[in-house]
């Protein structure tokens, strides 16, 4: 019998995986259950969907969902794309290379608000550039280049292309070069190579790269505060939740919002997976036949 | 049936390639002619792949110009050359069929769809993978993965066939077939082929001529019968199966035939070289010396090492000042006798020149 489960992986090993289930089980699944649950209690309105009525019948909460999207989207979308060229120039070895993917990588480092306050400092209204606008007579006004929904965009851009770029990066590596080399002895050129050879190869990596910086993206806070404009264009979805919970103290209709957040994400990722499905056609195992 | 080659000549005129300071290729000429086919072999690093890669135009020479038909390659890239290359690795497009694959090179030459399916059918039938067109490659074995490399290389109707390597990641009955495979195709459709590989036994029995290389340096460049008979250098000798290599000293030539000694063997042999005094470098192929075969040269060993070949036995041992010699025997010695190993002096070599 032993030797059965063996056969399938199943031995004593596997009870190593014990701490990890009961962290999971802990930290993510009792939390999450509990805030399902909680969230078809609602306090304020009626009937067990009472929260997720309110949440589709009122604008001021309905909309933060498109706002959300109208952040996370285009901003995923531009790290994806941005960091393909980048990598693709980056994939042989050079001089300072080392240099210059640290320099790219750096702003992970810095964390969100750091980034907010340095936006602040070099954008904001008495900040340098607008100083020196006003001072040059360029301008009557400060300009207002962030506290608006170019200010969350830009600080999502500067925190999310890291990611993508290192993933990108690292996807790159794994598609073989001398296929390109192939390809050029067929004939390609340098385009061609691209766009009939690396590009289809990489694509699956680009979907995942994108749904990764499109989360990260997604549960946007303290940047949307900090150099949006939270009452406006970027109330964000986790604002609104967060307002719920703290500051309205409705616990439930704050879990309702962040089920709706979760359903969101899940949705797109769905999305991104099925469409990524399509595009590669390729066998998705490797078995000889 | 047989076609006329795609191509008159290709020249290589001192065409050499340094990485830094380490010298991969240094200065090879060789002057190849249509329908020929050509192996480049040398162990890992001499620089036949180099040279290969040079040819196909993926990397560019640092010196030295190769010369198609009488123009220059110079700056073409890879792209504008038309050779068909089959890669080590095969280096198949994952995301594509066999057929797409195939198809490649002739849609990258923009030929309508008819003519590019007519070729791909045509190809595969020539490889003999009808059956598998709408295939991915990873859903094929290695010997087929090969046969549609080689149906890539070859569907573009290229003037110049590279193969790096090809069979080096087959098993042995397999490279067997795909031996003849290859040779058939050469002469079928009357292909040009440069083959590197590190096989002797490959190179000897596909190449009309052959390139030893050793370092970037070609130490010898002729027939297969020449190169596995008449090797160059001591260095050639060993590299082709002269397994037994002595250093001695001349002591007397008359023409062709010389007498040498050295640790205390006496052996007269062909000589190769210049002087007829001096060091030289005795090489005898285990085969050549035989326990109770003919000729004039014997040397007496104790056997410490007896392999099974098949229809004989190769004896590894020691002479009495303490020299390594292998033969063969017809029959099995047990280990610890002593036997004597003769060897005809026409296939004794001798390399003047301290080896």
């Amino acid at each position: 019998m032993r030797r059965r489960l063996a056969a399938h992986g199943i031995d004593r090993a596997l009870l190593l995986l014990l701490p990890a289930v009961a962290f999971v089980a802990v930290i993510f699944l009792y939390p999450f259950l509990y805030g399902l649950v909680l969230s078809f209690k609602p306090e304020r309105y009626v009937g067990a969907f009472g929260n997720y009525q309110q949440f589709f019948a009122d604008p001021f909460l309905r909309d933060t969902i498109a706002i959300t999207l109208g952040l996370a989207v285009p901003a995923a979308l531009f790290n994806v794309i941005a960091s393909v060229p980048i990598a693709y120039r980056m994939r042989g070895a050079f001089r300072g290379k080392r240099l210059l993917i640290g320099m790219l990588v750096m702003p992970v480092t810095l964390g969100t608000v750091l980034i907010a306050k340095g936006l602040l400092t070099l954008l904001g209204a008495r900040g340098w550039v607008n100083r020196a606008l006003l001072d040059l007579g360029l301008v009557e006004d400060p300009v207002r280049f962030v506290n608006n929904y170019w200010g969350v965009l830009l600080t999502l851009v500067i925190t999310g292309f890291p990611f993508a770029f290192l993933l990108t990066l690292s996807y790159l590596g794994g598609i073989d070069p001398m296929l390109e080399r192939a390809a050029a002895t067929l004939g390609a050129g340098p385009r061609q190579r691209f766009w009939r050879i690396t590009f289809p190869l990489l694509l699956p990596g680009l979907a995942i790269t994108f749904i990764l910086t499109f989360v990260l993206a997604f549960a946007v806070f303290p940047s949307a505060v900090l150099v949006g404009e939270p009452a406006g264009e970027t109330r964000v979805i986790s604002i609104v939740a967060y307002r719920a919970a703290y500051e309205q103290f409705d616990a439930s209709m704050a879990s309702a919002i962040a089920m709706i957040m979760g359903a969101v994400q899940l949705a797109v990722v769905v999305i991104v997976l099925g469409v990524r499905g399509r595009l590669y056609r390729g066998p998705s195992g490797g078995g000889k036949g | 049936m047989t076609a006329t080659p795609r191509l008159r000549e290709l020249v290589l005129d001192g065409l050499s390639r340094s990485f830094g300071k380490q010298i991969a290729l240094a200065a090879l000429d060789l002057r190849i002619e249509g329908g020929e086919f050509i192996a480049l072999l040398g162990p890992s690093g001499c620089g036949k792949s180099t040279a290969l890669n040079c040819i196909a135009g993926l990397i560019a020479p640092t010196g030295g110009t190769i010369f198609l038909d009488g123009r220059s390659l110079d700056g073409t890239p890879s792209e504008k050359r038309g050779f068909g290359v089959v890669f080590q690795s095969y280096a198949l497009f994952q995301h594509m069929t066999v057929r797409a694959n195939i198809a490649f090179g002739l849609r990258m030459r923009r030929l309508p769809k008819e003519r590019v399916a007519a070729r791909v059918d045509q190809a595969l039938a020539l490889v003999q993978l009808e059956g598998l067109a709408d295939r991915y490659p990873s859903q094929l074995s290695g010997g087929q993965q090969q046969r549609v490399a080689i149906a890539r290389a070859i569907v573009i109707e290229p003037p110049l066939v590279l193969m790096d390597e090809p069979l080096s990641n087959l098993d042995a009955k397999l490279r067997l077939e795909m031996r003849t495979e290859i040779r058939r195709l050469h002469r079928e459709l009357g292909l040009t082929t440069i083959y590197v590989t590190h096989d002797q036994e490959e190179a000897f029995s596909l190449a009309d001529r052959l390139v030893v290389l050793r370092e970037g340096v070609a130490q010898q460049i002729g027939a297969p019968d020449e190169i596995y008979y008449r090797p160059a250098n001591p260095y050639v000798a060993d590299f082709v199966g002269f397994r037994n290599a002595v250093a001695m000293t001349l002591e007397r030539r008359d023409g062709y035939v010389g007498l040498a000694r050295g640790r205390g063997l006496r052996a007269s042999g062909r000589v190769s070289g210049v002087g007829s005094s001096g060091p030289v470098t005795l090489a005898i192929r285990p085969d050549d010396l035989v326990v109770g075969g003919p000729g004039e040269n014997a040397f007496e060993i104790t056997v410490d090492a007896v392999e099974f070949r098949g229809r004989s036995f190769v004896l590894e041992g020691l002479t009495d000042t303490g020299q390594r010699l292998r033969g063969t025997s017809a029959a099995a010695v047990p280990i610890g006798d002593a036997v004597t190993l003769r060897a005809p002096s026409d296939r004794v070599l001798l390399f003047t020149g301290a080896g």
